[in-house]
């Protein structure tokens, strides 16, 4: 195992924006092209006609201040190409949000300080599977995301397949995203949500379908890993973690923190932003707070070398 | 004359001064002199180190300069490693020990806090040659 697949962990950083990998990026992707065109042409105007209004002729200035230009150009032009962008914008985006129908994929994403709690929901809105900080979807087909907070806001962005969708504390937003190919995309929380706010990250992985349901079927099932008895399984639950830790098949089942019953299977560590292997699990067990300062997890300087090799193996084991 | 006789004790006083620090100048010549000219290693490529490092996530523990971010504090700072003569405190710094330690550190202290890291031996070398370019203090 060598470390040739970590860029595609990260998938880019920071996520590539403008770059849209599926048809609800599309529309964003042409809006903005749109804004920033029209913004260009009106910057040239406003600029020309400050220097008419500085240089010009005594003629162009005259006409310049002239009251009906103040009425059409300052008024009449920015209300009607503004509302025009309005709805315009409105119109692309609106079907995004209607409520999940029957047969879409749905998956709710609850935004945490500075994490994202991931479950995977079956047709009645009912909890089937529990992970963080990466997701997995189906490819060519449109998944329902519904948006929660469990703090404050945040904002759930994956700049190559949609827009921004904000995560409000109680309320359900529902954003549909979609990947036209198998692949994996960088995203990040687009809402100023306190400290480690700019390590908030994710990674959203698309396969095709067969792939989908095979890796869904893998996860329902504990990791084979959880269960053998190891040191490193054995420090792990007389330190204490499971008290904030989930790990399925063995005793740890604690909803603080982040899920880590297939830890050793997920592309990043710490929400998105480093790559997973036994040394970053130990830098992070050992002292997340150099990483990550301010998250939730406290500094452990209790372990001894071999302990926190031992829990760092453990984690990776639980693919 | 007075004025030079005033001046000449002092003149030797600088003499002598600057003897001794010619002498300790010496001295310290020697001492940088063994650690000889900088350690290469063949074939192996600082600039591809200092990005593997970054790929692998070495600053999940270590700050190291050139890495900007994370800079972990569980193992030691690595600036000024070039000059170091014992790596973790306990083996001669030199390359093959080097490279050993950073693809497997617990095979020569089991007792390290330091994993087993997802690098090839070529990768580990490119990583040890940046890591010989760190000599400033």
């Amino acid at each position: 195992m060598t470390i040739d697949r970590a860029p595609e962990g990260f998938a880019g950083w920071p996520p590539p924006i403008l770059d849209p990998a599926g048809p609800f990026a599309g529309p964003v992707n042409i809006l903005s092209w749109i804004l920033f065109a029209m913004s260009a042409v009106v910057l040239v105007v406003v600029l020309v006609a400050l220097a008419v209004a500085l240089f010009g002729p005594r003629r162009w200035r005259v006409r310049l201040g002239g009251e009906r230009l103040v009425w059409i150009g300052g008024l009449a032009f920015p209300v009607v190409v503004l509302s025009a962008l309005l709805i315009y914008g409105l119109g692309l985006t609106s079907h995004l949000t209607d409520e999940p129908r029957p047969g879409e994929t749905r998956i709710r994403v609850t935004g945490e300080m500075w994490w994202w709690r991931v479950a995977y929901l079956d047709e009645q809105g009912r909890e089937v599977l529990q992970d963080a900080n990466e997701i997995h979807i189906p490819a060519g087909q449109p998944v329902v995301f519904e948006l929660e907070s469990a703090d404050v806001i945040h904002s759930f962005w994956v700049p190559r397949l949609g827009g921004k969708k904000d995560m409000i504390p109680g309320r359900r937003n529902i954003l549909r995203l979609q990947a036209d190919a198998p692949g994996v995309f960088g995203g990040q929380c687009a809402e100023y949500c306190g400290g480690p706010h700019a390590l908030m990250g994710l990674v959203v992985v698309a396969h095709t379908a067969d792939e989908f349901d095979a890796w869904k079927r893998r996860r329902l099932a504990p990791s084979p890993a959880a269960g053998l008895p190891s040191r490193g399984a054995e420090v792990f639950e007389a330190s204490g973690c499971g008290a904030c830790h989930t790990v399925r098949g063995a005793s740890a089942n604690g909803l603080a923190g982040p899920d880590l019953s297939h830890v050793g299977s997920r592309r990043t560590l710490g929400g998105g932003i480093l790559p997973t292997n036994q040394g970053t699990l130990a830098g992070w067990i050992a002292d997340s707070q150099a990483i990550k300062p301010g998250n939730r997890m406290p500094a452990y300087p209790v372990l001894s070398g071999e302990d926190l090799r031992a829990v760092a193996a453990y984690l990776e084991s639980l693919k | 004359m007075a004025g030079g006789e005033a001046r000449s004790p002092i003149g030797q006083a600088d003499q002598s001064t600057r003897t001794v620090v010619i002498a300790a100048l010496t001295l310290v010549g020697a001492c940088a002199d063994k650690t000889g000219s900088p350690r290469l290693i063949a074939g192996a490529d600082p600039s591809r180190g200092v990005s593997i490092m970054e790929e692998v996530g070495c600053g999940a523990c270590h700050e190291i300069p050139g890495v900007d971010w994370p800079r972990g504090t569980v193992g030691a700072p690595l600036k000024g490693f070039a000059a170091r003569p014992l790596i973790a405190g306990r083996f001669p710094n030199q390359p093959d020990t080097l490279v050993t330690w950073l693809k497997d550190a617990p095979s020569l202290s089991p007792a390290t806090g330091m994993p087993a890291m997802p690098i090839s031996d070529a990768q580990a070398r490119d990583v040890a040659a940046y890591l010989y370019t760190l000599d400033d203090h």
